[in-house]
């Protein structure tokens, strides 16, 4: 299994802030697994995706496999 | 003197800083800057989110820039997660250098880079309801200052 850890709004838009989803997974298995609202929302640059704590510069790189640990990260909060 | 953390309990700044400046011996000047969740129209309470692998290297990470960048002696740096009441603080940030200037303008830096660019996803309650808060333009101005 894969663990995806949703961050701010975007757990919301899971409707929890982890989820578990089957190995192994590309950025295009990993959005058709998603719900729509949220597969939607990665689109938008300004949500970054690390794996196991990187970030990684282009998302559409991603790929995860077994016991790896995805997250998903909205843009932080202001002052 | 080097110390970098995050709580998820409430804390008092005034034991945080009396032994950070009694660890940094020799000392010619103390800034420290806390911030505390305001009492906003409203505002019942304030949670701040983290990611373990992201947030507490980042912050070390700004520490050594301010390392770096300011001649330092010593940097404190502890920022709360979890849900806080108005008027708990949320943020102590505490600079010890030879001369004033590098203690000051440390803190300002670290406090800029923290409230702007740290990995932190804030919400705030009101009348029973959270909402999350979104990124400001001032945020990008404030870290500005520094660039180039």
């Amino acid at each position: 299994m894969i663990t995806v850890v949703l961050l701010g709004k975007l757990a919301d838009l899971a409707g929890a802030p982890s989820l578990q989803l089957a190995a192994p997974l590309d950025w295009a298995g990993l959005k058709s697994a998603l719900p729509d609202a949220l597969s939607a929302a990665l689109d938008d640059p300004r949500n970054r995706v690390a794996l196991n704590g990187a970030l990684l510069a282009d998302k559409a790189t991603l790929h995860a496999g077994e016991g790896d640990e995805i997250a998903l990260l909205p843009p932080v909060s202001g002052g | 003197m080097r110390d970098i953390r995050l709580l998820d309990q409430p804390f008092m700044p005034g034991m945080l800083i009396g032994p950070f400046t009694q660890a940094n011996p020799g000392l010619g000047g103390v800034c420290t800057f806390v911030g505390e969740v305001r009492y906003d129209k409203g505002v019942e309470a304030l949670e701040l989110t983290h990611y373990e692998p992201l947030t507490l290297p980042g912050m070390h990470a700004l520490a050594d820039r301010a390392f770096e960048r300011f001649d330092l002696m010593g940097l404190l740096m502890v920022n709360r997660v979890g849900v806080m009441r108005p008027g708990q603080p949320i943020v102590c940030v505490s600079a010890a250098a030879l001369h004033r200037r590098d203690a000051i303008d440390a803190v300002d830096f670290c406090m800029d880079h923290l409230k702007s660019a740290a990995w932190f996803w804030k919400r705030e309650k009101r009348a029973g309801q959270w909402t999350w808060i979104e990124p400001r333009a001032q945020d990008h101005s404030d870290l500005a200052r520094w660039q180039g």
